[in-house]
């Protein structure tokens, strides 16, 4: 390695990381629009209160965070140790990151929800105990990841854990159902959702896309990211 | 003599030299097993002082203790299969010999399962001593989920043994990856023999049995194909 190499990364780094990234901005802003919506125009739940509009966040953090998160990471790491490329392994490890965030944002607003409208932060119930099994999978992906060195050997083993995960997750839906003795009704988790206003519902679907955009935004950033750092271990190794 | 027409009928002739190797070096060092046992019943003993019998009935709170235990005396074990192939590139050696990979996997579980059933079965009757649970037809039930349970474990256990192996943490990880992969197993387990263990029949257990046999199958067939991707090409 010489010292010329961090000048020149550096300007790599420049060149695929631009200052603002006006996708995310967009992002942001309709995140933001959304929860405006949310908090401003849209009616609260007669019966949960405001604590309710709460469900904007939650429910599309989850959706965000257990399936399309959890997806990308096994696909992209089935096909990374089929064709082995780096690219899948890079989409695999943004998603499993910004995934973990929002798997952390569904388990923290469901706490605040679940102690407004339960009288309880946590309960062993079938949809927060596998909520919070995954949450336990994708962090110990990302501590896998963290614990190797080598990029090929990290890519490989960790694909190898994140298809493992795919078949695990049916695995938990059935054991954590076993459970339902307790808990009969799991749909108390989305108590406005059945009968929702139509005001209501448009929120929703909106705070539904504005995430959605959100998520995809942020991998785009991480995996920038991830480029980068790989261009330039390359270039510090030559 | 093709490759094929070689490999076939030697798959389980591979299997079991391995997984007898394994068992030998065992046999001839003792050092996994004396240390998983004397583990679990110890903790079989210090659980006993853990808790207020006047408030829980013992039988109550046996399933948790002996799943728990378990557990993580099977991590203990584990960790060694792998362990073992790492003085002297033993592994290298292991590749280089004419067995094909899932030959390897395979041998590697079978010896962790004759290890975990070996510690299960020192722990099962020392279980029912100390707990004073009545000894009754519904032992061969609870038997029936642990060498289940066992199989499932061992499977992913190995697998993720090999890939802690190759980390830098090392067997540090390994509780890490595999206990998330042992909540399916554990959960319907200790289940099914607190049920057992309360004078239910078999088929109260049904469900949990089902779980146990269809994550077997699952993780057995999915572990054995991981594991050529978690060695060096």
């Amino acid at each position: 390695m010489t010292s010329a190499s961090i000048p020149e990364a550096q300007s790599a780094a420049r060149r695929t990381m631009p200052a603002v990234d006006w996708v995310l901005v967009l992002a942001l802003l309709g995140v933001g629009g959304a929860m405006v919506r949310a908090l401003r125009y849209t009616p609260a739940d007669a019966m949960l209160g405001a604590v309710q509009r709460i469900l904007y966040i939650h429910v599309p953090s989850a959706i965000q965070g257990m399936y399309v998160a959890c997806t990308i990471m096994a696909v992209c790491g089935g096909l990374y140790l089929w064709i082995k490329d780096e690219r899948l392994d890079r989409v695999a490890e943004s998603a499993a990151e910004v995934g973990f965030v929002f798997l952390t944002v569904v388990l923290t607003t469901g706490a605040i929800w679940g102690k407004s409208s339960w009288g309880t932060a946590w309960a062993w119930e079938p949809r927060l105990t596998s909520a919070l099994f995954l949450w336990f999978v994708v962090l110990s992906y990302l501590i896998l990841r963290d614990a190797i060195e080598n990029r090929e050997a990290r890519a490989r083993l960790s694909a190898v854990l994140g298809v493992l995960a795919l078949l695990l997750v049916p695995f938990i839906h059935m054991t954590v159902y076993l459970f339902r003795g307790l808990h009969p009704e799991p749909i108390a988790l989305k108590p406005g959702r059945p009968d929702m206003s139509p005001e209501m519902l448009s929120t929703f679907l909106i705070a539904n896309v504005a995430f959605m955009f959100f998520f995809f935004a942020l991998v785009r950033v991480r995996y920038q990211w991830a480029s980068v750092r790989d261009a330039r271990a390359s270039m510090e190794q030559s | 003599m093709s490759e094929l027409a070689f490999r076939a009928p030697s798959f389980l002739a591979d299997t079991v030299r391995i997984a007898r190797k394994d068992l030998l070096i065992e046999f001839r060092t003792r050092s996994g097993f004396l240390s998983a046992t004397v583990f679990a019943l110890l903790s079989l003993a210090i659980f006993r002082f853990s808790w207020d019998p006047t408030v829980v009935a013992s039988v109550d709170l046996a399933p948790g203790v002996l799943w728990v235990i378990f557990t993580f005396s099977g991590l203990l074990g584990l960790n060694r299969a792998f362990g073992v192939e790492q003085a002297n590139n033993a592994l290298d050696g292991l590749l280089a010999s004419p067995v094909s990979r899932e030959a390897i996997f395979a041998g590697k579980a079978l010896g962790n399962l004759m290890f975990v059933l070996a510690v299960q079965l020192m722990a099962l009757p020392t279980l029912a001593l100390f707990f004073g649970l009545p000894v009754g037809p519904e032992w061969l039930g609870v038997v029936a989920v642990a060498v289940l349970a066992a199989i499932g474990f061992v499977a992913v256990g190995t697998l993720f043994a090999a890939v802690a192996s190759n980390t830098r943490l090392a067997e540090m990880l390994l509780p890490m990856l595999a206990l998330p992969f042992f909540i399916p197993v554990l959960i319907p387990a200790a289940q099914a023999t607190s049920r057992l263990l309360a004078g239910f029949p078999l088929g109260d257990v049904a469900a949990e049995l089902k779980i146990l046999g269809a994550f077997d199958i699952v993780f057995v067939a999915a572990c054995t194909l991981a594991f050529p991707f978690t060695l060096e090409e």
